[in-house]
């Protein structure tokens, strides 16, 4: 009896503690978001909001991101069903370069985009009598969020279908569904709750991308572009009420769309 | 006629390999694949449904060669042994998704599945989805939806073994039912014997992708063809009769052998003594045991520290005895003995 107590003592201080490092790291993410939203004037708040540089910056934003996740969409989801359901040679180093954007420094990224889809670039000159340019320009700032930002939708994805039993498809074949339909009718219904999760993590991130966005381009301006330059030029007053807003606004979104994510099952 | 032909199949799966597998069917017919776990039996019917690629062989099904026909066209019913129904569908669009694949009228539709689902006993279940069913409901929705596209040929992969002993026992007997009625040719994986002889018409033993015997259930049990079978179905004694109820209790006939048991069913039954539970004695037993028999023995195996004797009385019994009993009793083939065990040792099913 003694023992079993001075064991769930324990037990208890191991998880006390743990609560009180984990409690920090956590406070250490809310604290300073809140403290930009609280402290901010009302009255400033308003202004900044319609200010049209703003509000256009951010409609730049959720709209470029949303068409990288679009891409994305189209071009990541068949290979994640690849990925969870076949094997192929290269198919680790598939998954690795899946996961490059999170390790390669976001600036870099945007020299690189840069020398291929730059005016010089072979990508840019091919692109140009199509009457698309990159640089200074919303595809590049599209490009840009996509190269930084797909791994999470394409390893959701992938997740997604693993996570849905192959005989399922094989069930459904016997029942005279075609691939495309067994894919269609099984498989991506029930993937869809992890496709979807990824697209609103990708898309989040898209549109907090500053690093490769302002190395493509400062005009358009982005709104972590705009907020930075306001930073630079005008100071922390003027900054504030932007970071406010952004910080709200992205909030509202995920939280929106995680909440519709959640009810889908 | 021949309806369903498989001839000499090659497949490889991963590690797995199909090796030279030949099997005939007829119309109608209902075929249990017995085989230890691990014999490829489910690569084995996911080959028959289209599902891998074959190397060489051929398949014909009502004389058309279906080899390498697309598995939506087959027109081959599935269930596999954990049900695989779609979670994000009801019981009915479960069971209607064949249906609807192959374009026919909502209305008919609904009428097939309602006539399935009310055949099985599972209609008022239809507007549930399968995550909060029962393994017996699962497995009729599964049923129900292999078997309302009307298939040419029915794949059964081991459907009973996720079920508890209870529910086993009926599900099997409703399964024998619904053959009888549908006439459905099929093909039933399993590794479980007493499933094979209370199902099958035939039996076909298959040993690392390839067919060691087929037969009647009577031919591979009494009469195994190879080591391999023999080991597998195991020294048991096993036979087919009919149950009747007599002043003295249950009595089981065989070729005028009867065979006293304990049990309240009528009719057609197999029953089966394992070995070590058989007395044998060269005098006679006086026992209580209901179960009493003189016989000749006829073959004496030497297998290590056990000895496996056959007693002809003229049923023939094997008894596993040690071998000091043996020694003692100097037991010879062609002597008189006798063979005694209680009316509680015998498995009725």
């Amino acid at each position: 009896m003694r023992t079993l107590s001075v064991h769930t003592l324990s037990v208890q201080w191991m998880r006390v503690s743990f609560f009180i490092l984990g409690g920090m790291l956590i406070l250490f993410i809310v604290w300073p978001l809140m403290q930009t939203v609280l402290s901010s004037n009302p009255q400033i708040l308003w202004e900044t909001l319609l200010d049209r540089e703003v509000l256009s910056s951010i409609a730049l934003t959720f709209y470029s991101s949303l068409i990288a996740t679009g891409i994305a969409f189209l071009t990541g989801v068949p290979l994640a069903y690849l990925l969870a359901r076949s094997t192929f040679p290269g198919k680790r180093l598939i998954e690795g370069i899946i996961d490059l954007p999170i390790v390669v420094p976001h600036s870099a990224v945007g020299i690189a985009l840069l020398m291929l889809f730059g005016r010089q670039g072979v990508l840019g000159r091919a692109f140009a009598p199509l009457g698309i340019k990159f640089v200074s320009a919303v595809p590049g700032i599209v490009i840009a969020m996509l190269f930084v930002s797909m791994t999470f939708l394409v390893n959701a994805a992938r997740d997604g279908f693993a996570s849905v039993d192959p005989r399922l498809e094989k069930v459904a074949r016997t029942l005279g569904a075609s691939q495309w339909k067994a894919l269609w009718r099984v498989s991506f219904p029930l993937a869809w709750r992890s496709i979807f999760s990824g697209m609103i993590l990708m898309w989040a991130r898209g549109l907090s991308e500053f690093g490769a966005v302002i190395i493509l381009s400062y005009h358009p301006t982005v709104a972590p572009v705009l907020l930075y330059t306001r930073f630079t030029s005008y100071g922390l007053d003027y900054a504030r009420p932007l970071a406010t807003i952004l910080i709200v606004s992205c909030l509202v979104v995920f939280v929106g769309l995680r909440m519709v994510a959640g009810r889908h099952r | 006629m021949t309806y369903l032909a498989i001839d000499s199949l090659q497949v490889s799966v991963d590690s797995f390999q199909l090796r030279n597998f030949s099997l005939v069917a007829n119309k109608g017919e209902y075929t249990i694949i017995l085989g230890p776990t691990g014999a490829g039996k489910t690569i084995l019917l996911e080959t028959i449904a289209g599902l891998h690629a074959v190397r060489s062989g051929r398949i014909v099904l009502e004389n058309e060669e279906i080899t390498h026909l697309a598995p939506e066209r087959r027109r081959i019913g599935f269930v596999y042994q954990d049900y695989m129904l779609f979670p994000h569908l009801s019981v009915a669009k479960n069971i209607g998704f064949g249906l609807r694949m192959r374009g026919d009228d909502r209305n008919v539709v609904t009428e097939k599945t309602v006539g399935i689902a009310t055949m099985l006993g599972i209609e008022h279940i239809l507007s549930r989805m399968p995550t909060g069913l029962s393994g017996g409901e699962k497995q009729r929705v599964a049923l129900a939806r292999a078997l309302v596209i009307e298939p040419r040929l029915l794949l059964l992969d081991e459907p009973l073994s996720a079920l508890d002993p209870e529910l086993r026992e009926s599900l099997q007997a409703e399964i024998s039912q619904v053959h009888d009625r549908l006439s459905t040719t099929t093909l039933h994986v399993t590794h479980d014997f007493e499933e094979a002889i209370s199902l099958g018409d035939r039996i076909a033993v298959i040993n690392e992708g390839g067919i060691e015997q087929v037969g009647t259930v009577d031919d591979v049990f009494r009469h195994p063809s190879s080591e391999f079978v023999a080991r597998f179905v195991g020294a048991r004694n096993l036979f087919g009769g009919v149950v009747e109820h007599g002043e003295g209790g249950s009595v089981l006939s065989h070729d005028g052998v009867k065979i006293a048991v304990v049990t309240d069913r009528g009719g057609p039954a197999h029953v089966s003594i394992r070995p070590e539970d058989i007395l044998i004695s060269r005098g006679e037993i006086h026992s209580s045991a209901r179960n009493s028999y003189r016989g000749k023995i006829t073959k004496i195996v030497d297998r290590g520290p056990l000895i496996y004797v056959t007693v002809c009385v003229p049923l023939p019994f094997v008894v596993i005895i040690t071998r000091r009993s043996l020694v003692e009793m100097a037991l010879e083939v062609g002597m008189e003995v006798y063979i005694v065990f209680k009316a509680s040792a015998v498995h009725l099913f």
